[in-house]
């Protein structure tokens, strides 16, 4: 009757595994505080870390006419990575593939049109 | 605790330690270097790391791309004017503990290419370092055989006292300052805190 509860094991792992892994971290900062001042410095503090001195600011902002370079790219480069296989394969396929296949298609030559009249394409 | 009582200890299968001893011991054993080559000396510390001299027996196979995750910095090969402030902003961007190798003749003094106008004679001129490895280049041998130089002199360090390493002191400086290349030299030439210029003493 006096059955301890099933789940009693899973609190003591739960607790076992927290001091597993917290204890060596509070050990390492009780060790920290006791025997090594902190020494930090304009360099140790410094975002990057390649030996050159940064400059400007992390928060850069890239500007949003990117997203044009952005279509382009899935237009030209992603579309002929998908285009390979499914040219590979493609009288073994069923005709839901096709169509879900031409749809995608159709998406990006959408964008391809898009661009083209937005006078994208043009080298200037 | 003397050295009999230990000894008549550990043969009655009784180990005992101190708290600094095992933490040197840790530390001694898990130097990890900063991946970083300056020149041909480089090539040799390639070696040393690989199947054949296996430098990972001494627990110092990782070599970390980053100084935040470096403990050792093994400066292999010849550092020019314009390397050397890229060199000491990476050693003051390492965490404490640290530790420094000069290795190569161009490291410690500027070897063959002494003469040069654009070479530094020798790292130490701006950053401690703790061993220095003559050769042109050193063998692995060598390399290795500065690496248990250097986990000597951690195990000998104390957690206290005169002899505790430089993290452990308060008073230690924790940046160097980082020289500007300047029109004809660095600026300043030398820190004078680290290094002095040889007395020259004549005979009479």
């Amino acid at each position: 009757m006096n059955q301890p509860d099933p789940y009693l094991v899973i609190v003591v792992f739960l607790v076992a595994a927290t001091l597993f892994a917290v204890a060596p971290l509070l050990l390492a900062w009780i060790w920290a505080r006791t025997f090594s001042p902190r020494k930090p410095g304009p360099d140790k503090n410094a975002i990057y870390e390649c030996g050159l001195e940064s400059k400007g600011d992390a928060w850069v902002q890239f500007r949003s006419e990117y997203y044009l370079y952005g279509i382009i790219f899935l237009i030209f480069d992603v579309e002929t990575i998908f285009l390979l296989p499914f040219a590979v394969a493609f009288t073994k396929l069923p005709v839901g593939a096709f169509i879900a296949m031409m749809v995608f298609l159709l998406l990006l030559v959408e964008g391809l049109v898009w661009a083209w009249r937005k006078g994208v394409l043009k080298w200037s | 605790m003397n050295e009999g009582l230990r000894s008549e200890l550990s043969k009655q299968g009784i180990f005992t330690t101190t708290l600094g001893d095992l933490y040197n011991w840790g530390r001694k054993n898990s130097v990890w270097p900063l991946q970083f080559g300056l020149a041909c000396c480089a090539i040799e510390m390639i070696a040393t790391t690989m199947a054949r001299y296996d430098l990972a027996r001494f627990g110092a196979e990782v070599f970390r791309p980053s100084p935040r995750q470096a403990d050792l910095m093994i400066v292999a090969g010849t550092v020019t004017k314009k390397m050397a402030p890229q060199v000491v902003r990476l050693y003051n961007q390492m965490p404490e503990p640290k530790y420094v190798i000069a290795m190569g003749a161009c490291a410690i003094s500027g070897g063959p290419f002494k003469q040069g106008y654009n070479v530094l004679k020798g790292i130490d001129r701006f950053i401690p370092v703790d061993v220095h490895i003559p050769g042109c280049p050193p063998r692995p041998e060598a390399l290795i055989h500065a690496f248990m130089t250097l986990q000597k002199k951690i195990e000998t360090q104390q957690l206290t006292g005169v002899n505790r390493p430089r993290h452990l002191d308060a008073e230690a400086p924790s940046e160097f300052p980082v020289p500007k290349f300047g029109g004809h030299d660095l600026e300043p030439p030398n820190n004078p805190a680290v290094w002095h210029a040889p007395k020259l003493v004549r005979e009479p």
